[in-house]
C-alpha cells in the first residue's frame, strides 16, 4: 500500500532530515521494504551540482568475494568519466559501501554527462540537482537515516516514501522517490497503481526518456519531466497528469523551490494535509504529521482530482 | 405505535422495498433472548468518570485500558492525546460516554453498538464503519469512507468529509456539516445521509434505497440516483435531527435537495442482461 509524505517550510530552513525521518517511521506499517527521501538542502550556486549515485544494490554485497573490487572499479570509472567530461568534483563523500555523494561544477549539457556516467554497468545516478539530494535504501526510516546520517540535514522541503513492493522487486532502484531524469531537482513519490504504465512508458521512451526500473511510479516522474520540458509549469503538468495517467494514485512532487500534491479522480488513495502560514505537511496518514506536531492541529483530506502546489 | 412508525417512515420514503424471494428468509428471532445480549458488553455507571493520557500508549494498550475501565464500571471515559492512532474505541458493545480529546486515525469507533462518542479532533478513513447503534460526533473533519456500511445510530461530522461517505450504508443517519467528496452514498441500501455543504461527483451511485439530503450544490448524480420531493415530514425530521447536534442548513431545510433511488437497479440480480444494460 506504501506511505508517502511531504513537508515544506516557507521562508526558512529547518532540520528536514529529522522531521522526515519521524514522519516516515510513523508510516512504516504501510511499507517496510524500503524507505526513500528527497531532501532539498542549501541551493548550490551557478554551475555547481550535487549528485547522489550508487555502484551496486545492497543485495549485491552478498554475491561473491570480489564485489568490493568490482564496486571500486565502477567508482573509478565514474571518476574517470566525470573528468573526461570536464566536470570538476569538489566534494567526495562515501555514504555507504555502495553509494556516494559528489559535489561538482560543470558547464556542459547535464544530460550528456548523466547518460555517459550511467552508461557504466550497474551505476545508477539517484539524483542530480542544485538543491535535491535523493537517498533511498532498504529498511525502515530510522535505519536509512542512521545509515546516511540524515539527522540534522537542513533544508526547506522534503518528500519521502515507505514502500511495500507489489509490482516490482525489493531493491534500491525500485524504491521511491524517483528523480525526474534528466531534470535537476525534480522528484516524485507515489502511492497507488497506474494501469496505463506500459503505454505511457513506451511513448516516453520514444521521446528519448530513460527508465531505470519497472515501477509504475517512475512513470509519473518522467511524465512530469517531459511535460515541463515541453513548456508546462509544474502545476500545469500535474493537472494534465490527472487526465492522462490512468489508475488510482496520490503523488507528491518536489522541485528546487516548490512542493505539490495530486490526487486521482476516484480519490481512492489517502492523503491528509496540514496547512499553516509558514509550514505545510502531508502524508498518507495523519499519524505521520502528528509525529512532528504533538499538539492539536487542524487537518483535512484533499478531494478527487485535486492538485495543490506550495512555494518555499 | 409500531404501525405509526412504519407509516411515517414509508411516507418519508424509507423502507419502500417489497421483500421477495431469497430476502424473505429470516435470520433473526426476537423470541430468543440471546439475540439481545452481548458476551463482551459491560454494565457501567454514568456517574463514574475516568480519564487517561494516551500519548505514549499504542492502539492495543489504549483499547485495553478503555475495556478495563468499563469493566470497573466507569460510564464516562476521557481519552487524552489519542494522537491519530488507528482503530481506537472499536468494538464497544454497551452504553458508554467516551470522549477523545484529539484526533483518531483509521477505523476509529468501528463495530460499535451503543456508546455515545465525541471526538474533538479529526478522524481518518472509515470512522464508525459497521456501527450498529449509538452516536459518534466528530467536531472537526473526517476522512474518506466515513460511516462505511453503518447499520444504525447517528454519525455526525461537523466539518468537511472525504470521499465515499456512507458507502454501503445499511441504516442509521450520517450528517456532515460541511462539504463531502466524490461517490458519497455509493450502494446505499437504507438510512439517511445529510450533507449540509456541497457534494462531489457520482452522489448516490447505485443506491438501492435510503435518502440523501444535500444543502449545497451537487456536482453530479451517480447511476440510479434521482431527485425526490421534499415533504413536510422530511423538513420536520431534518430540523429535529440537526438541532440535536447544534447544526443548521445554510439555506434552510426546505431548500435542501432530496436524492433517492430510481429503483432501476433494484433486484438487479433478477434482471435479464438486456434489462441490466437499460438500467445502467
Amino acid at each position: 500500500m506504501c506511505g508517502i509524505a511531504g513537508l515544506i517550510h516557507r521562508g526558512k530552513k529547518a532540520d528536514i532530515g529529522t522531521e522526515m525521518t519521524a514522519m516516515l517511521q510513523a508510516l512504516k506499517h504501510r511499507g517496510p521494504d524500503s524507505t526513500g527521501y528527497a531532501l532539498y538542502g542549501p541551493e548550490q550556486k551557478g554551475n555547481k551540482f550535487v549528485m547522489r549515485f550508487k555502484v551496486a544494490e545492497q543485495e549485491d554485497l552478498a554475491k561473491g568475494f570480489d564485489i568490493t573490487d568490482i564496486m571500486a572499479e565502477r567508482k573509478k570509472s565514474v571518476d574517470a568519466r566525470l573528468k573526461e567530461m570536464d566536470a570538476k568534483v569538489t566534494e567526495r563523500e562515501k555514504a555507504t559501501e555502495y553509494s556516494y555523494r559528489y559535489v561538482f561544477t560543470y558547464d556542459g549539457d547535464l544530460r550528456k554527462l548523466i547518460d555517459y556516467v550511467e552508461d557504466i554497468d550497474d551505476v545508477e545516478i539517484l539524483s542530480v540537482g542544485r538543491a535535491l539530494e535523493l537517498i533511498k535504501d532498504l529498511g525502515d526510516a530510522t535505519r536509512v537515516s542512521d545509515q546516511y546520517q540524515l539527522k540534522g540535514f537542513k533544508g526547506t522541503h522534503a518528500i519521502g516514501h515507505t514502500r511495500m513492493a507489489t509490482e516490482s522487486d525489493v531493491d534500491i532502484r525500485s524504491a521511491h522517490p524517483y528523480w525526474a531524469y534528466p531534470f535537476s531537482d525534480v522528484s516524485v513519490v507515489h502511492n497507488g497503481q497506474l494501469t496505463n504504465y506500459w503505454i505511457g512508458r513506451r511513448e516516453l521512451e520514444r521521446r528519448g526518456h530513460r527508465f531505470m526500473s519497472n515501477c509504475d511510479s517512475e512513470l509519473i516522474a518522467v511524465y512530469l519531466a517531459d511535460r515541463m520540458d515541453r513548456g508546462d509549469d509544474l502545476e500545469e503538468a500535474m493537472r494534465r497528469s490527472i487526465d492522462e495517467l490512468d489508475g488510482v494514485f496520490t503523488y507528491v512532487v518536489a522541485t528546487a523551490d516548490a512542493l505539490g500534491m495530486a490526487k486521482d479522480t476516484m480519490a481512492a488513495k489517502p492523503m491528509v494535509l496540514y496547512e499553516s502560514k509558514d509550514f505545510i505537511a502531508m502524508a498518507s496518514e495523519e499519524v505521520a504529521i502528528r509525529s512532528i506536531f504533538p499538539h492539536e492541529i487542524k487537518t483535512f483530506d484533499p478531494y478527487d482530482g485535486e492538485v495543490r502546489v506550495w512555494r518555499a | 405505535m409500531a404501525g405509526l412508525t412504519t407509516a411515517k417512515s414509508t411516507l418519508a420514503g424509507m423502507h419502500t422495498e417489497k421483500l421477495s424471494g431469497r430476502t424473505q428468509q429470516r435470520f433473526f428471532s426476537p423470541e430468543e433472548a440471546e439475540n439481545y445480549t452481548y458476551p463482551w458488553a459491560y454494565s457501567v455507571d454514568f456517574d463514574k468518570t475516568a480519564d487517561f493520557d494516551a500519548a505514549d500508549m499504542d492502539t492495543m494498550a489504549i483499547n485495553k485500558r478503555i475495556r478495563e475501565l468499563m469493566n470497573e464500571g466507569y460510564g464516562h471515559i476521557v481519552v487524552k492525546n489519542p494522537g491519530a492512532k488507528h482503530s481506537l474505541g472499536v468494538g464497544i458493545l454497551n452504553r458508554l460516554k467516551l470522549d477523545f480529546e484529539g484526533s483518531l486515525g483509521y477505523f476509529g469507533c468501528g463495530l460499535i453498538d451503543g456508546p455515545n462518542i465525541r471526538v474533538s479532533g479529526r478522524v481518518g478513513w472509515s470512522c464508525a464503519e459497521n456501527m450498529m447503534a449509538g452516536t459518534v460526533v466528530i467536531e472537526n473533519n473526517a476522512g474518506s469512507t466515513f460511516g462505511a456500511a453503518i447499520r444504525g445510530g447517528d454519525l455526525v461530522c461537523k466539518g468537511d468529509g472525504g470521499a465515499r461517505i456512507g458507502i454501503d450504508q445499511k441504516g442509521g443517519t450520517i450528517i456532515v456539516g460541511g462539504n463531502a467528496g466524490a461517490f458519497c452514498g455509493f450502494m446505499m441500501q437504507r438510512g439517511r445521509m445529510v450533507i449540509l455543504g456541497n457534494t462531489g461527483k457520482n452522489l448516490g451511485d447505485s443506491m438501492y434505497d435510503g435518502i440523501i439530503y444535500v444543502g449545497g450544490t451537487i456536482r453530479d448524480l451517480g447511476v440510479d440516483a434521482v431527485p425526490g420531493e421534499m415533504t413536510d415530514l422530511d423538513c420536520e425530521w431534518l430540523d429535529r435531527k440537526l438541532k440535536m447536534y447544534g447544526l443548521s442548513a445554510p439555506r434552510g431545510v426546505k431548500n435542501m435537495t432530496k436524492i433517492v433511488s430510481g429503483k432501476q437497479l433494484w433486484n438487479y440480480d433478477n434482471l435479464e442482461p438486456v434489462e441490466k444494460k437499460i438500467a445502467l
